[in-house]
């Protein structure tokens, strides 16, 4: 890895393996483990390409989708091919990619108290051998990163969470949990966009909607974002949830450019 | 009153699609989009609109449709057995598919089932006056987004339709049924094809796979051999580290049995994808029928490439092959019955100047 201008990383010495997804799609895959290393190369390529296609470069690519270890790129087999791309892509990870790139952070609200939106939190902090409060502060305090989205629209796999909370799924998923669940499970926590079935621990609950068609951009969480959850009381999450679901809420009071 | 299609009886799985939602998969939103693109392109290119207007996905059954609007032009296109139209005041009329017709206030189009395939599709001149939700009109009911409130069509639904009538102009049929090919389904290795065993690959080109009851929208599961992973199940052999879904991505979870993957999958997935459908042949999968089988066939990326470049061009011939849907010398015996009933005689010219 060389050093880039104002100290960033470069990623030029990256060696990938090309996937094929068919012949509309392929998967530039970064290495096959989970790390921040590794997801933040997949970041970094999402946004180059993202930069390419928005300047009118790579024509034909439609989109991308970036996981922890690899980023699909979609393309029209009509407008342009694999053959071409590849080299493309080849040549923009050879020119460096930007480590990290801008992202944002994301403040969630969470109401931890009410044993309706917690029912798991009791179990978790036995399991864990801790009090229900420092399984809180636990929470509160892990330094979360949205790695991938997906599953259903807006549900973010959101990794981070204080090893000391570290739990499986539960052995019997739920059939049914309210929407905006705030729920952990091994190092990651998620907020459920829909009322849905689901395997993890449920230990708070945020009066925000992680997917309202609504809004403009219907989706709140992106990959890369960083973000922490900010504990609230019953009435404060009464007032957000009506602000919420009136339409009123100011989503970009949740927002910080990093 | 403002023009529109009421349904009057609902088919079992009809929703609005056009070509999907595209650009959003990075935010876990399925592009959703027409199963047969083909059928859809057609439907729209009978009616003089753009090739991706969004259009009716009829699946298995359709509606019936009453007409409430001084007129509209729709095509129907797909293997209906056939659809009919209904007057209050005339015998029920059957209607040819794979052509346009011209349809009047107070009539109503019964769309009826499909025969041999799942698929059809209807689209109406001029489109439907529906907003998009992030830059499509496809139906994701699993969100309850796009096409007509987010969800396949009920009862009593009335579909806005942009044109108040129908613009003049002849009827047009296809000149021939456009050919989606018959042999086997073709595919191009990988994302994972290196976690299945030789055995396992062999299998999954060599067997015969039935199209099993579970499939819509978001996939088919095939029933048939099960495929060998590399490494066994109970080793992880079944598990990935979830990465991106394409379109007729093949995945085979433990159980052995594969699963391909259409218009409305979830965007990443943790289990091996074997092999891919290579998009030329995804609008034969978007058509498939519980119980009809299929064989798979290995091709080179550059291959589907060409393949698909290949349809494309048939696509367009048959689209520059249209032809007036009358019969020679010019009457047009449907408008003739249709119109002319209290004068029982019909003259070229009043034809000619329509």
């Amino acid at each position: 890895m060389l050093a880039g201008p104002r100290g960033q990383a470069i990623l030029a010495d990256v060696s990938v393996r090309y996937l094929s997804c068919g012949d509309t799609a392929f998967t530039v895959e970064f290495g096959n483990e989970i790390s921040p290393e590794i997801n933040g190369r997949v970041m970094a390529l999402h946004a180059a390409i993202g930069r390419a296609t928005g300047a009118g470069g790579l024509p034909g690519v439609v989109e991308t989708v970036p996981t922890m270890r690899s980023l699909m790129v979609s393309y029209d087999p009509l407008a342009t091919s694999r053959a071409r791309l590849e080299p493309e892509i080849d040549a923009l990870i050879a020119r460096g990619l930007p480590a990290g790139g801008a992202s944002r952070h994301v403040s969630i609200p969470c109401c931890y108290d009410d044993p309706e939106f917690a029912p798991d939190l009791a179990e978790v902090a036995k399991r864990t051998k801790k009090t229900t409060e420092q399984v809180i502060a636990a929470h509160l305090a892990s330094p979360f990163k949205v790695y991938v989205l997906g599953f259903m629209p807006g549900l973010a796999y959101v990794a981070g969470l204080d090893q000391a909370l570290y739990l499986p799924r539960r052995s019997q998923p739920r059939v049914r949990l309210p929407r905006s669940s705030v729920a952990i499970a091994m190092d990651m926590t998620t907020i459920y966009p829909f009322e849905s079935p689901g395997g993890w621990h449920l230990i708070g609950r945020t009066p925000l909607w992680m997917f309202d068609q609504r809004r403009e951009q219907p989706v709140f969480l992106a990959p890369g974002d960083w973000l922490s959850f900010q504990r609230i009381d019953r009435k404060n999450f009464d007032r957000i949830a009506r602000a919420v679901e009136a339409g009123t809420f100011d989503w970009a009071t949740l927002v910080q450019d990093a | 009153m403002s023009a529109a299609l009421k349904v009057t009886r609902p088919g079992l799985f009809d929703t609005l699609q056009d070509f999907g939602r595209i650009g959003f998969m990075a935010l876990g939103m399925p592009t959703a989009g027409a199963m047969d693109r083909v059928g859809l392109r057609l439907a729209n290119a009978l009616c003089g609109n753009p090739a991706g207007m969004a259009g009716l996905e009829i699946g298995v059954m359709g509606p019936d449709l009453l007409v409430e609007a001084d007129s509209v032009r729709i095509a129907l296109v797909g293997p209906l057995s056939p659809a009919l139209l209904e007057a209050p005041d005339a015998p029920p009329k059957p209607l040819e598919a794979d052509r346009t017709h011209l349809l009047k206030r107070g009539q109503v189009l019964k769309v009826g089932m499909i025969e041999g395939a799942s698929t059809a599709y209807l689209a109406v001149a001029g489109g439907f006056a529906l907003p998009a939700f992030m830059g499509s009109l496809s139906t994701y009911a699993r969100a309850g987004v796009g096409g007509f409130q987010g969800r396949k069509l009920a009862q009593g639904d009335c579909l806005p339709l942009a044109r108040e009538q129908a613009l003049p102009g002849d009827e047009r049929k296809l000149g021939q049924p456009f050919d989606y090919g018959s042999g086997p389904i073709r595919i191009v290795w990988g994302p994972q094809d290196d976690h299945f065993s030789v055995r396992g690959r062999r299998t999954f080109t060599e067997a015969e796979y039935r199209v099993s009851k579970e499939a819509d929208r978001m996939g088919i599961r095939f029933e048939g051999p099960t495929i060998e992973h590399a490494v066994s199940v109970d080793k992880g052999g079944a598990d990935i580290i979830s990465d991106g879904i394409g379109p007729g991505a093949i995945q085979v979870p433990g159980a052995g049995l594969p699963i391909v993957l259409l218009a409305d999958r979830q965007t990443v997935g943790g289990y091996p994808k074997i092999a891919t459908v290579a998009s030329v042949d995804l609008p034969r999968l978007g058509r498939l029928l519980p119980g009809q089988t299929v064989r798979f066939a290995p091709v080179t990326v550059e291959e589907a490439e060409r393949l698909r470049r290949d349809q494309e061009a048939r696509i367009e011939r048959t689209v520059a092959g249209f032809v007036a849907a009358r019969p020679p010398g010019g009457i047009d015996l449907v408008r003739l019955y249709e119109e002319n009933l209290i004068d029982g005689i019909v003259y070229e010219r009043d034809h000619a100047s329509r």
